[in-house]
């Protein structure tokens, strides 16, 4: 027995030796050439936002198969971890830090809410770790609009609201209007772009005579827009998103008020909504990103070749139309990808590489990143069009 | 742009507030049949709306039936959809307090809502008109066709409803269980056969607003809860358990809605509606048309 013992114990002994000699060495062994570089992503894929997160998460993943088809970034596959918020806060928070600490992803793209990625950026900073939101608040990227000084690690991909209100109110001044009335309504989304709309006003020599709102469930806008005709504007802004946005074009060809020229918000960017307002969408104008209008942009737009191709591989893998928002998280993507094959999985080296990033052909503008914008786009990032025989068209 | 008078003005407002006014009188209508029956809320009445709305679209659209055939189709469906919340909802409870019935109404319209999720997903869908888009000019206002489909079905419910508690014999039978359950049940009256039939009758009369007001204002999956709201402020304005104050409240909500967001200010415009439910309580807390006694002995 006590022989048997002290042969085990010794036996033992050499194998605790050899593992703990392997543990040692194996990190160093570890690093082979085709370690995958791991991109995290959180979208609101299910809940109320899930038009949001939705088509993102499939341009994401659409994204990530077609650089691993082509051989990966530099030889390394991309490995996209991607997490469904829920479009909760908490949900969201977690999963931020799921990526960040488990996942040790190298820089993650998303969120898909301004509220939400406005909740996760101090993570972003404490773990200094590039995030590259698909949220359009302004308030993602400035740290302080006093001075304009932006968060070191967060970037954004979609236009800002007050790019749109700037390429609505520059149209309007080209055809001589001057005096509007905007409606809104109640919503993060609809406050937000109303207090551009008042904001930038004056810089584009407009008079507000209107200002009417309305909730997002309610079913009837003629009192507000009866109330806009008696005050005979020259023009109708309008700021909404969902069913809304349709009810009240509806309303303003009811009440015959179709003589007075109507914008939509960039909300309104969605062929179905041309179909629901049942023909009463006719001459309506929207400021809309490139990736919408894919097919009326001229030949030699800059970004014809990418909005065309995504258009095409979108509408082959998932059968669907395209969404505006996928195009923010085909933006976000690809902008982290060149960085990754430009520096490799570095996040300090990521994040030097985005802000010193310049003339990015997206889907939504070409971006040029800075010290000082952290967004990349400006007012030029929108097309004015019209709806034309059902559909859009470039407007003048 | 032509120049609108402001008593063009006025009449628009108040066309509009007809017209929204009419629905959310159905839904309290639907309420009130509960309501009298089983001393309960049915908090899945906006969901019946909602279902109206989309199984309507459904057949209509989908399926693509004329009218004539799809509505009826349509009230047969939700109508069975309200007897299936009672069977599976309310008649398993063992002991049927007000609060429990409450309670599973509220359940079932979570369950509800989520199907129509399922079924129907997210986006608003829209029926076409009954008979043609074609706004009809009247003094300066603008009526739609549509508007005017909407009053005519309040106007027939009505007219149907006073007909059936009045002449026939199952409208009498639920009469006498409004008044006093026990004692209906004493003279033979089958108490539960009667909740059966009183959820049947407010899921058609939802389904029927709910339908009615698609072409008008598109119809999504959660439009059901603010439906609900609105409808209840009108059968609480009225006097619940009066239908003429269902038909009172729910006019006078969609009027002085549409009268505030035009003539005072468009962001508080429920406000307005709520605040005059709230004087009208102070003053007068069995509702406009409500009977003082009734309220005494009912727990609502």
């Amino acid at each position: 027995m006590r022989t048997k013992c002290s042969i085990g114990r010794g036996a033992a002994f050499m194998l605790a030796a050899v593992l703990f000699a392997v543990f040692l060495v194996t990190p160093v062994m570890k690093v082979e050439a085709a370690d995958p570089y791991k991109v995290g992503a959180v979208f609101s894929v299910t809940g109320r936002a899930s038009f949001l997160g939705d088509p993102e998460k499939k341009t994401a993943v659409m994204l990530q198969e077609e650089i691993n088809k082509k051989g990966g970034i530099n030889g390394h596959p991309l490995e996209l971890i991607v997490y469904d918020d829920e479009g909760d806060s908490t949900k969201c928070a977690l999963a931020v830090r799921k990526l960040i600490t488990q996942d040790k992803v190298c820089a993650f793209i998303g969120p898909s809410l301004s509220g939400l990625s406005l909740a996760v950026l101090p993570e972003a900073e404490k773990h200094k770790i590039p995030m590259v939101s698909c949220a359009a608040s302004y308030k993602i990227v400035t740290k302080d609009p006093e001075t304009g000084e932006q968060w070191k690690w967060v970037f954004k991909t979609p236009q800002s609201d007050s790019m749109a209100v700037e390429a609505i109110y520059t149209h309007m001044k080209k055809n001589g209007i001057s005096k509007i009335a905007v409606l809104s309504v109640t919503s993060g989304f609809g406050a937000s772009g109303r207090s551009e709309l008042l904001r930038l006003a004056p810089d584009f020599g407009m008079t507000i005579v209107a200002d009417e709102k309305y909730g997002p469930k309610d079913t009837d806008m003629t009192a507000q827009l009866t109330k806009i005709k008696g005050l005979a504007p020259q023009a109708i802004v309008n700021w909404s998103i969902g069913p809304t946005q349709v009810v009240v074009v509806r309303n303003w060809k009811e009440l015959g008020m179709t003589k007075v020229p109507f914008y939509q918000s960039h909300g309104f960017g969605s062929r179905k909504n041309i179909e629901l307002a049942a023909g009463a969408a006719e001459g309506v104008f929207c400021p809309l990103g490139a990736c919408n209008i894919a097919e009326i942009l001229p030949a030699d737009a800059p970004q014809k070749k990418v909005t065309m191709e995504y258009l095409k591989a979108y509408k082959a893998k998932y059968n669907e139309g395209l969404s505006s928002f996928g195009g923010h998280a085909w933006d976000a993507l690809s902008i982290v990808a060149e960085a990754l094959e430009a520096v490799g999985p570095d996040k300090a080296k990521i994040r030097d590489y985005v802000e010193k990033l310049t003339g990015f052909v997206g889907q939504h503008g070409v971006f040029n990143f800075s010290a000082k914008d952290h967004n990349g786009l400006t007012k030029d990032a929108f097309n004015m069009v019209v709806v034309e025989k059902g559909d859009w068209a470039l407007a003048h | 742009m032509e120049e609108i008078s402001f008593a063009s003005q006025l009449l628009q407002y108040t066309i509009t507030g007809v017209t929204i006014g009419s629905v959310y009188a159905m839904v309290a209508i639907g309420f009130n049949i509960i309501y009298n029956v089983t001393e309960a809320i049915n908090f899945a009445q906006g969901e019946f709306c909602m279902l109206g709305g989309l199984v309507m679209v459904f057949f209509r659209v989908a399926l693509n039936l004329p009218v004539v055939v799809s509505l009826p189709l349509t009230i047969l469906v939700v109508t069975a959809a309200g007897i299936l919340l009672d069977r599976l909802a309310i008649r398993p409870i063992r002991e049927p307090s007000v609060l429990a019935m409450v309670i599973a109404t509220i359940g079932a319209a979570f369950f509800i809502k989520g199907a129509a999720m399922f079924i129907w997903g997210k986006n608003p869908f829209d029926l076409p008109p009954f008979s043609g888009r074609n706004p009809i000019s009247f003094l300066g206002a603008v009526i739609q066709p549509q508007g005017l489909w909407v009053v005519a079905f309040l106007a027939v419910v009505v007219v149907l409803l006073t007909l059936f508690f009045d002449r026939t014999m199952m409208g009498k039978a639920l009469r006498a269980c409004a008044v006093n359950a026990n004692a209906s049940s004493l003279v033979g009256i089958n108490v539960r056969h009667m909740i059966l039939v009183s959820f049947a009758m407010s899921a058609a009369i939802g389904a029927l607003g709910g339908i009615v007001i698609t072409p008008i204002s598109l119809m999504e999956y959660d439009r059901g809860a603010m439906l609900a709201v609105k409808g209840f402020s009108a059968c609480v304005l009225g006097g619940m358990g009066s239908f003429s104050g269902a038909v009172l409240g729910g006019l006078m909500i969609g009027l002085i809605e549409s009268l505030g967001a035009g003539l005072v200010s468009s962001g508080y415009k429920d406000v307005f509606a709520l605040i005059l439910l709230l004087l009208v309580l102070f003053a007068r807390p069995s509702g406009l048309l409500g009977s003082v006694e009734v309220n005494k002995i009912k727990k609502f």
